[in-house]
């Protein structure tokens, strides 16, 4: 079977590593990824245990399909940790060729805890784990991390899983970056990494990764191969998801100069189009996929000549339209340092922005940005504050560094109207004032504001429904797409492969059983992913997060209109529309008013342990 | 034994490969019942974004690791030109490696003998699987040839279209 049903404990504190057997109740009920991720998460933390503490478990988790030849989940890994961000529970996934190797090192799971006292790297060998010093790494790249270790160890076919300055300096939109272009992005997971002085995970597997049913997998395989090369991925083998800007921009839901507009005059400048004809030199793939979605720029020419990054919608439009920034070579550069300072790419355009605006509006000065010129469009500013915050220098980059709540908080004022984050986390590239089944989904999901959680955005943007109001029947749409994304993020498939599954969950147990030799139906694995999420509440509202007054929108969506002239001018969330979508949402749920998932659900879906910490929180509401 | 004109064998186009190791899951999958590119007869090499390629054994005219063979447990064949791996005499030395200069003989991780790609008798299946269509099982003279045509397009491209018009 797929599953190696084994977790390697790491004790960063003592140096003490252990192996322990995973049960196949837990695989199943869990599935892997981010499922199993926050379910061990769980049983090995304390409530209340701070971010940064060395009590926060670090969890590197495959999937029950990374390592075998599966095309976008055979290469996947997820991290598990309590977000720096929220505070409350984060996951975050990448793909690339790393997930692999960990799987044939012989793991399910890795779970770090405690705190070196100085910079190291784990190096896990097949059955040996070492802990090597790394100091000469400090303030190194995630990119030059791998390369160093890579010499080091002497292994061309080593996959290294790194953070940057920004990990090591506990900057809470740090994230964890493996092969050169691949990102656990969200929720500060390199924070949480840094806080450990955890530089890398180094690993080298060499052992086999079998399925239960190779003859029917191949074929089911095959299958999947020739529909990579159909109509469902065409997007991501054409323009990639670049090609968002021109759609957006089009439907006024690309928020653009910090969401004081919907859309940007500059968007043709910036397109997927433009990016594709003048920048993309090389679409390449991650490991058993043949689908190749990374879109690779080179810049031709100008001051930013010759920077190489990946380039993907959601960071473009951070760096890019959010910032008022209209050049393509400056937000080829921007994602370039992102990268290298290893922060997340949507979290820091999304921070620059605030601070932009702020900026615009003299709540900050120039003597705050040591003489930057911080207005939107600088592109200039945006670089140079991109490194300011991956390295938390001066105020303007120490302060941004704690992402835009803490921030704002810092500042004063009216800082707070300006800060576009939900729970903590940033917004992504979509305008939640005219695209309001997003704006549900996006308020409701566990680790803040986030498109993937739910792609709630998707039925407003393909006109499936009203996107101008919210009304009953958005709370199904909403936990039909989250229990969904939960299932995918378990198998931890590639969102971009989704649509290969023609048969929807039915694929997907199929898939699941070939492997596993499980057994798996459809309903058995959307029960699973209702089950993760309830999870994930239940371990917000442990942390003191995760009820209803955790659920909001940034003041902006519900008190600015959009100016833009057209459809969409005016459009704004109302606090009675807000209130029948939330209300709607819990009632499909089958939670409370307040959003506390109901002792009898929980005992539904098997989560009879949890029932005692629902419990409290609901006398607390009496 | 086939000329050196008539061999085919599995050769990656540089500008389609992607670098995605499908040809090396597929190698293990069709030779050894498993996933495991350490197994893999084929390996992809990506040295950044832009050079990929998965190289496998060119079955070279007087092949330098069959003279480099202490033991005799190496040979050609005659009717395909694969190296054939005689694995009761192998004892794993590894002269044939060394002498190789293309990486594509190696050591098996477990069976502590040499593997190489023997073109799964006529249908090699990293072929097969390749979703880029990036590797061949051709001979020489149709890569060159291929090479040629190509590069006459680009010198060209103008000019082609102007001819459809």
């Amino acid at each position: 079977m797929s599953y190696t049903k084994r977790i390697l404990y790491v004790d960063l504190t003592t140096g003490k590593t252990e192996v322990k057997p995973l049960n196949k109740k837990l695989l199943k009920e869990y599935i892997g990824g981010i499922g199993l991720g926050m379910k061990l998460w769980l049983d090995h933390s304390k409530a209340g245990v701070d971010p940064f503490s060395p009590e926060n478990p670090l969890i590197f988790i495959t999937g029950p399909l990374t390592g075998t030849m599966a095309p976008s989940a055979g290469n996947s890994y997820a991290v598990v940790s309590k977000s720096a961000l929220t505070g409350g529970i984060n996951e975050a996934k990448a793909h690339g060729f790393f997930g692999a190797e960990l799987k044939r090192a012989g793991y399910d799971a890795v779970i770090f805890t405690g705190k070196s006292d100085k910079l190291v790297y784990a190096w896990i060998d097949d059955d040996s784990v070492q802990l090597i010093d790394a100091q000469h790494l400090t303030g190194m790249s995630p990119q030059e991390t791998e390369e160093t270790i890579r010499e080091e160890v002497g292994d061309f076919y080593v996959r290294v899983s790194a953070i940057g300055e920004a990990g090591e300096k506990l900057v809470r939109i740090a994230n964890i970056m493996n092969d050169e272009f691949r990102a656990i992005g969200r929720g500060g997971m390199g924070a949480v990494m840094g806080s450990k002085n955890l530089k890398a995970v180094a690993v080298r597997g060499t052992n086999d990764v079998n399925v239960a049913n190779l003859e029917d997998f191949k074929e089911f395989v095959r299958t999947i191969h020739e529909r990579m090369k159909g109509p469902a991925t065409r997007k991501y083998r054409t323009l990639g998801t670049p090609e968002n800007v021109l759609v957006l921009n089009a439907i006024a839901a690309l928020p653009t100069r910090n969401f004081s507009q919907a859309t940007f005059e500059g968007a043709e400048k910036v397109s997927g189009e433009r990016l594709n004809e003048r920048y993309i030199k090389k679409i390449v793939g991650c490991a058993t996929c043949g689908m190749r979605c990374d879109h690779i720029a080179l810049v031709p020419e100008g001051e930013y000549k010759g920077t190489v990054s990946r380039i993907e919608f959601e960071c473009m439009w951070a760096v890019g339209p959010l910032c008022g920034v209209d050049r393509l070579d400056a937000i080829v550069e921007a994602i370039y340092q992102a990268n290298r300072y290893g922060v997340d790419g949507i979290s820091v355009g999304v921070v620059v922005a605030f601070a932009m605006d702020l900026y615009e509006h003299g709540i900050i000065t120039k003597e705050d940005t040591d003489g930057l010129e911080l207005n939107f469009g600088n592109a200039h500013a945006l670089v140079e504050t991109i490194k300011r915050i991956g390295s938390r220098k001066g105020w303007l980059g120490d302060t941004l560094a704690e992402g835009t709540m803490r921030a704002a908080e810092k500042i004063g004022k009216d800082a707070w109207k300006y800060a576009n984050h939900i729970k903590g986390l940033e917004l992504p590239g979509y305008d939640l004032r005219t695209l309001k089944t997003a704006a549900l989904g996006f308020s409701v999901s566990f680790r803040g504001a986030c498109h993937l959680r739910s792609g709630a955005y998707s039925p407003d943007v393909k006109g499936k429904v009203d996107r101008f109001k919210i009304e009953k029947g958005r709370g199904k749409i909403v936990v039909d797409g989250e229990d969904l994304y939960n299932v995918v993020d378990s198998l931890i498939l590639c969102k971009f492969s989704r649509g290969v599954m023609y048969d929807g969950l039915e694929d997907m147990a199929k898939y699941y059983r070939l492997a596993t030799g499980l057994e798996m139906d459809a309903e058995e694995l959307m029960k699973a992913g209702e089950r993760i999420n309830n999870l994930a509440r239940v371990i917000n509202i442990r942390e003191g997060k995760g009820t209803r007054e955790d659920d909001t929108l940034p003041w902006k969506i519900m008190n600015v209109p959009v100016p833009d002239e057209g459809v969409a001018k005016g459009a704004v969330v109302s606090q009675k529309e807000f209130d029948i979508g939330l209300d709607d949402y819990y009632s499909v749920r089958g939670w409370t008013k307040d959003g506390i998932p109901t002792p009898e659900k929980l005992k539904e879906l098997g989560l009879d342990d949890l029932v005692k910490i629902v419990k409290k929180k609901m006398d607390s509401k009496k | 034994m086939p000329t050196i004109h008539e061999k085919k064998f599995v050769s990656g186009d540089p500008s389609k490969c992607i670098g995605c190791c499908v040809c090396e899951y597929a190698c293990s999958m069709k030779h050894e019942n498993t996933y495991n590119p350490t197994k893999s007869r084929i390996r992809a090499v990506r040295l950044n974004p832009f050079v990929n390629l998965a190289v496998a054994c060119r079955l070279c005219e007087d092949p330098p690791c069959v003279a480099a063979c202490p033991r005799d447990a190496l040979s050609q064949s005659e009717e395909t030109g694969v190296i054939i791996v005689d694995e009761d005499k192998c004892n794993g030395c590894g002269w044939c490696v060394e002498a190789c200069d293309y990486g594509a003989i190696q050591l098996h991780p477990e069976r502590k003998v040499v593997f190489t790609c023997d073109l799964c008798d006529g249908e090699p299946q990293c072929v097969e699987w390749c979703p880029e269509e990036a590797l061949d099982f051709t001979t020489k003279d149709i890569v060159s040839q291929k090479a040629r045509i190509t590069a006459v397009k680009k010198l060209f491209q103008e000019a082609l279209k102007s001819g459809k018009e």
